[in-house]
């Protein structure tokens, strides 16, 4: 084929148009790299600023990833497993070679509300940055007060093992350009000043949304499916608006004592990510914790007129209906802990009957509470179930579960438990 | 109703009904000394037993949930004339007050140098954790467990 | 030794049987730490150690044809090792090797009464009373040997190896001669004892005698008897002292499956069965039904609260006056301790059965004299036909349950002739139920002058009774269960200088003006009795704690304020030798929140001495503390088995750390909470110190002292001292949890 002049300026074209992609790609994804500013004095913090900074860290719980398994606060190398492969949290203790003592609070504002590092990389959204963009500058300048005084701690994170193709980091600001929206902060005049302020922690520095929304294929959160629930590592982050099923037996002071806690007898224990979740906010004031709590209510409870049927247990049928060899796994497995007169039971530990994952219409939680069991923070005395993941098989688990939600629950039976139970041990063996 | 069970390389013909902790059919139907009941509630691991080479709790593991698969405990390890690697390096480093936590300490100890031969210490203690000590014998069972790691290292 | 013992070799075991009747208790002798009863009475006052109260050979030592010895111990084996270093003690001195001799220990059949396994009284007074005892046989045999080998006794020696040699070759067994000697004559004070330029086995490490079993599966606790017939046992009770569960009518019960027998009286009531899982299964079905309560609410504020507002009556321990110069500095605290569990790993259990008329009883209790007694006045038999046998439980570090399942098991075994009854409590029932170690308080008011002398001394202790060990039936839960219920004793403080509140409450340090009072509280609103060390866990706490306060006010190393305040020289030697060895002069703060600490106490001011040294660092934001490493030194007189020593203060240590870091034992009015591991943390191994080390003074010729409690105050005060000085917060009311730590430190 002759080139033409019709060939030439279409190719002219097509690069003039390729160029200013380009450019305005580059444009995009740019970021000035901020520069390094001496490691600040901590004296220079006054201690009310640290005190609010420590409260509203503890709201974020930037602990829980910034910290490896029994390793140093903040010192990061924690692995987050998401369907993207797994990536490993930074260092934001203040040292100035492996953490970010030589941050500016601007340099430190725009990684936390753009995802934009001092250099002018941009990082994952598993740091959830699509939420902490609604915080306030002063409340992370507070923050930033409070990291500054911690302990400086060498400590380099794991390369990351993302799947093939993941790794340009360039590629996450087309990604910040779709799911990344500049959000202000919109104060509701017709609710309360609690209710507000909930609303802002839980849409900001909490990040309730961040594990509680669905995700779509390229891992933001769905537009307009605001709590309609999630996955966080394996486990399910149940819905917080209304059509979480147990919805009629949460309320304010459920939510409370859940949060601050970790358990309530009405619900059960917290469990896999959201363990943490609870042993951080125990830590939280109680004003913050009450207005969190107010403002999810409100979300799982848009139409609530009369009083929530807080106590209500579902009666289950009667003991030991179910199979008898299901029955005797239960016995000899389960009823130390689980039989409703239990020590525990005894003591006021959540019965079966009330517990939300026995009662959801997915499996996936109570199988991942019997082959994980629930961790206990060291030397705490929150509620411990061992793992069964050694000593029972993927039939047995499935048989045991079918059998504690046909005796204590009124819902069907779920499906195909041994397949699901059998996924599952293998998705977490990864 | 008899079950059968495959411990420490034989075969029993167990009595018990099939929801029986496998720790009383150990402990009362084969008179074997080595698990321990101590709370029943898999906090403390003085149950701990082998199930094909993982550390469990006997006391939460009902005899009719075994199956074919293998059973070992302590018993299985050695004898009082023929100890194991293991064994001897706990009784070498004297590594037991009263002992009552000792063989499931053993038995879980067992399970991480079968896997991991060289463990550093954190991985010890963080393996370890399960197991509970009263008498605070701790720092002799790293102890013995680090004699032991070295001994099968040597040996290759 | 347990096994699976008939019937016939118990009995046969060694040939004579020698009855010891029940005197009637003249002096207080304070056997045991003064726990208890008043012990034995005093018959020899000049003989050492429990000789006082057996003091013809033949109750402690006999020997067979083939030279073998048997020696018997009226002490039990707990774990500390003492089986085997009594061992040593009386291998020495009869100048056997230890696998010659056997060691048989408590049995009201067969040994003498030496009163409670407790206090740290075991070496002084057993160890003593063994070793002199076996110093008269050795010395007999010598002089027996000289008159079979018609030599001058003076030529002659023992080789160790159970054979006397004289200086000219002539030789003879022990067997030879024991057939012609009678050990039923009383000790001398004064035979001459061995030294250590002779030791062959005090002194050297011993491998433990029941360790062997114990990594190898062999029958080596209570809990692994299995006796002909055995029935299974459980007790029905509610979920915590102070309720009673309501029980369906007994037919009902014994036609549950796997029911043998239903035993009921008053309160008490218990199931037997076949097979221990039909027991349980029982068990859990019975415990389903309602419980009430039974007695008036559990206070469950702040320890200080509580104590303080029951009614108490003032006990002067110190009141000494002198002229000083004026304070300069004054340090005025409050500290306290909560009530703490034993936490026994191995729940308590007892065997008992009924046989020929004779009831036999395995117990674990550190009192298997007063079982005997206990079930004796339970039961209404006559002592006679009534035997006692210590057989090893899990550490029992005090009264656990121990006492009120042998009790239990012994109602159980009449009810049932014949039948062997095996009695376990469930971990929950233990936590429930068994008694705790006192909650405490303490109030100090000290002042230095211009020099760092202390120059004022103020104390307060409030304590309940931590003595109330069953004597009689009344102390033992079944005792006030049955119709009709005996009642519990009233709680009586124990005298100093051991004292129980008031354990070492009087400083050893040489202070002028000392006003120390024990404010001893009667009333017991939560079951209490002795726990490892007594009130010596706050005392020295709180006296350590406050010299380090002191010293940071004067501006002086915490050492050296102890070093210008102790005339003690062994106190003063174990104190500097573990702050040598630690490298305290040298320490040096490298990382932030990074801390050191020391202290030091005698136990009782009259055992065994022991120093710590520590350096700890502290995470702020979790509140999380490592122990980097610890520093011990240990003084207890003439040393048996170094290893024994140093596994004991190792475990005090850690034992020690999670008693200050993570205890406390909580009720909400109505019931105990803590009613399992996750409800009560303990240290787990993460926590464990990185390095512990423990040296063990040599003072040979010294008498024994006892260590098993020695390091319980030392260590949580060195904690609460490194803490102070890592975040330059004090802490003073245990336990020191992260979240209390962190909550105090996060923020600055």
């Amino acid at each position: 084929m002759r080139l033409t002049k019709r060939h030439l300026w279409t190719g002219i074209g097509g690069l003039g148009v390729l160029g200013v992609g380009l450019a305005v790609a580059a444009w995009i994804v740019y970021e000035p790299e901020i520069p390094k500013v001496p490691r600040p004095d901590p004296r220079m913090f006054s201690s009310e600023t640290i005190k609010r900074g420590e409260q509203l860290a503890t709201a974020g719980d930037c602990i829980v990833c910034h910290t490896a398994d029994n390793g140093p606060a903040f010192a990061g190398s924690r692995p987050l497993a998401t369907p993207f492969g797994v990536l490993y949290s930074n260092n934001i203790t203040p040292d100035e070679q492996t953490g970010i003592g030589n941050w500016s609070a601007a340099a430190f504002r725009r990684a936390v509300k753009f995802g934009v590092g001092r250099d002018g990389t941009h990082l994952y959204p598993a740091l959830p940055y699509e939420h902490f963009i609604r915080v306030k500058d002063d409340d992370l300048d507070a923050i930033y007060a409070f990291l500054m005084t911690r302990e400086a701690v060498s400590k380099i994170a794991p390369p990351n093992e993302l799947l093939p193709g993941l790794g340009i980091r360039q590629s996450l600001a087309g990604w910040k350009l779709l799911f990344l929206h500049d959000s202000r902060e919109v104060v509701d005049e017709a609710r309360s000043t609690e209710w507000n302020r909930g609303k802002y922690l839980v849409d900001g520095l909490a990040h309730c949304g961040a594990c509680h929304t669905p995700r779509n294929l390229l891992g933001g959160e769905e537009w307009g499916r605001e709590f309609g629930g999630g996955v966080a590592e394996g486990w399910n982050a149940p819905p917080l608006d209304k059509s979480n099923p147990s919805a009629a037996r949460w309320d304010v002071e459920t939510l409370v004592k859940y949060l601050s806690t970790g358990t309530d007898t009405a619900h059960s224990t917290a469990a896999g990510p959201m363990g943490p979740v609870t042993e951080g906010l125990s830590r939280l004031n109680k004003a913050d914790v009450h207005a969190i709590a107010v403002y999810i209510d409100s979300v799982m409870h848009p139409d609530r007129t009369g009083s929530p049927v807080v106590n209500a247990e579902p009666e289950g049928v009667d003991d030991k209906a179910t199979g008898s060899e299901a029955a005797a796994l239960f016995q000899g497995a389960c009823a130390g802990c689980h039989d409703p007169a239990s020590p525990m039971a005894v003591r006021g530990r959540p019965p079966l009957s009330g517990t939300s994952d026995l009662n959801s219409n997915d499996p996936r939680n109570a199988v991942q509470a019997v082959l994980q069991g629930i961790k206990a923070p060291v030397g705490s005395n929150a509620p411990y179930m061992p793992s069964f993941a050694d000593n029972l098989t993927d039939r047995q688990i499935a048989d045991l579960l079918d059998y504690a939600r046909t005796r204590f629950t009124q819902n069907q039976p779920w499906a195909e438990l041994e397949r699901t139970v059998h996924g599952i041990r293998k998705e977490n063996q990864q | 109703m008899t079950l059968s069970i495959v411990v420490n390389g034989k075969d029993h013909e167990v009595a018990s009904d099939p929801d029986t902790p496998l720790l009383y059919v150990l402990r009362d139907e084969l008179e074997l000394n080595g698990a321990k009941y101590g709370c029943g509630l898999g906090q403390c691991g003085a149950c701990t037993v082998h199930i094909e080479n993982k550390a469990v709790f006997s006391c939460l593991t009902p005899v009719g949930a075994i199956g074919d698969r293998w059973v070992r405990t302590l018993e299985g390890l050695g004898s009082i004339d023929s100890p194991s690697i293991l064994q001897k390096a706990f009784q070498d480093e004297q590594a037991a007050q009263c002992g009552y936590c000792i063989a499931g300490m053993i038995m879980r100890a067992q399970a991480l140098l079968e896997k991991n031969p060289k463990p550093t210490d954190d991985e010890i203690r963080e393996h370890m954790q399960p197991n509970l000590c009263r008498c605070g014998t701790h720092s002799r069972i790293l102890r013995a467990i680090r004699r032991a790691s070295d001994v099968m290292s040597k040996e290759g | 030794m347990v096994g699976n013992i008939t019937r016939r070799s118990f009995l046969a075991a060694s040939g004579i049987a020698v009855a010891f009747s029940l005197t009637r208790p003249a002096l207080a002798q304070l056997a045991g730490g003064g726990e208890g009863g008043p012990g034995p009475a005093v018959v020899a006052p000049g003989l050492p150690g429990s000789l006082k109260s057996w003091p013809y050979l033949d109750a402690w030592i006999q020997l067979d044809n083939a030279g073998k010895a048997t020696v018997f111990s009226g002490k039990a084996e707990l774990g500390q090792g003492i089986k085997t270093a009594l061992l040593q003690v009386a291998a020495e001195e009869l100048d056997l090797p230890p696998r010659d001799v056997t060691l048989v220990t408590v049995d009201t059949l067969r040994t003498p009464d030496e009163g409670l396994t407790a206090g740290s009284h075991s070496m002084q007074d057993g160890g003593t009373a063994i070793r002199n005892a076996a110093a008269n046989v050795r010395m007999l045999l010598l002089r027996q040997a000289a008159i079979v080998l018609n030599t001058d006794v003076d030529s002659l020696i023992t080789t160790g190896a159970g054979t006397i040699v004289s200086n000219d070759g002539k030789t003879i067994g022990y067997g030879q001669i024991a057939g012609s000697l009678t050990l039923h004559v009383q000790a001398i004070a004064d035979a001459p004892l061995r030294s250590k330029p002779q030791f062959r086995t005090m002194g050297h490490n011993l491998p433990r005698v029941d360790i062997p079993a114990k990594t190898t599966g062999g029958a080596a606790f209570i809990h692994d008897m299995r006796l002909p017939g055995m029935l299974h046992a459980r007790v029905l009770r509610g979920p915590s002292e102070g309720t009673r569960l309501s029980l369906p009518s007994a037919d009902e019960i014994e036609a549950m499956p796997g029911v043998f027998k239903y035993v009921r009286n008053g309160d008490f009531a218990a199931i037997l069965a076949e097979r221990e899982w039909d027991a349980i299964k029982a068990m859990r079905t019975l415990q389903s039904a309602p419980y009430e309560l039974t007695r008036a609410p559990f206070p469950h504020g702040s320890v200080d609260e509580t104590l303080k507002a029951l009614p108490w009556r003032d006990i002067v321990i110190l009141d000494t006056d002198a002229v000083v110069a004026n304070p300069v500095k004054s340090v005025a605290q409050k500290y306290s301790r909560h009530w703490i569990s034993h936490g026994s790993i191995g729940p308590s259990c007892a065997i008992a059965w009924l046989n020929d008329d004779l009831l036999t009883i395995w117990t674990h209790s550190q009192g298997t004299f007063d079982v005997r007694r206990v079930a004796s006045e339970l039961l209404g038999r006559p002592i006679e036909k009534i035997r006692a046998i210590h057989a090893e439980g899990a550490g029992c570090y005090g009264q656990n349950g121990a006492d009120d399942v042998a009790a239990e098991a012994a109602m159980l075994a009449m009810a049932v002739p014949g039948r062997p009854v095996r009695l376990q409590w469930m971990r929950e029932q233990e936590f429930g139920w068994e008694p705790l170690g006192p909650g405490m308080v303490t109030e100090v008011d000290a002042a230095i002058d211009s020099n760092s002398r202390i120059v004022r001394w103020n104390y307060g202790v409030w304590s309940n009774p931590h003595n109330n060990r069953p004597v009689g039936a009344g102390g033992v839960l079944i005792g006030n269960e049955v119709q009709p219920p005996f009642q519990p004793p009233e709680g009586k403080p124990i005298p100093m200088p051991e004292g129980d509140g008031s354990r070492n409450s009087n400083p050893l340090y040489a202070l002028p003006n000392m006003h120390v009072v024990y404010h001893f509280i009667k009333d017991m609103p939560i079951r209490v009795s002795a726990l490892r060390s007594l009130g010596a866990h706050l005392n020295v706490f709180s006296i350590e704690s406050t010299f380090d306060e002191l010293a940071l006010a004067g501006g002086i190393d915490p050492l050296d304020l102890r070093l210008n305040h102790m005339e003690d020289e062994r106190a003063r030697n174990v104190m500097q030798t573990a702050a040598a060895n630690f490298g305290w002069r040298k320490r040096q703060k490298t990382k932030p929140l990074q801390g050191f600490g020391m202290a030091f106490a005698r136990y009782k001011n009259l055992g065994a001495y022991c120093a710590i040294c520590m350096e700890i660092t502290v995470e702020r934001d979790t509140g999380l503390i490592t122990v980097q490493r610890v520093q011990a030194a240990t003084d207890c007189g003439e040393i048996v088995s170094p290893n024994g020593v140093q596994n004991q203060v190792e475990g005090a240590i850690i034992q020690s750390l999670s008693w200050c870091v993570h205890e406390a034992a909580m009720n909400d009015g109505t019931i105990r909470t803590t009613f399992d591991w996750s409800a009560y943390p303990i240290l787990r191994f993460i926590e464990v110190p990185r390095k512990i080390d423990v040296t063990v003074v040599e003072q040979p010729g010294q008498p024994f002292l006892g260590v098993a409690e020695c390091g319980q105050g030392p260590t949580s005060a060195a904690l609460a001292n490194a803490l102070a000085d890592a975040t330059g917060v004090r802490f003073t009311h245990m336990p020191l949890t992260p979240d209390k730590v962190r909550a105090a430190i996060v923020t600055f």
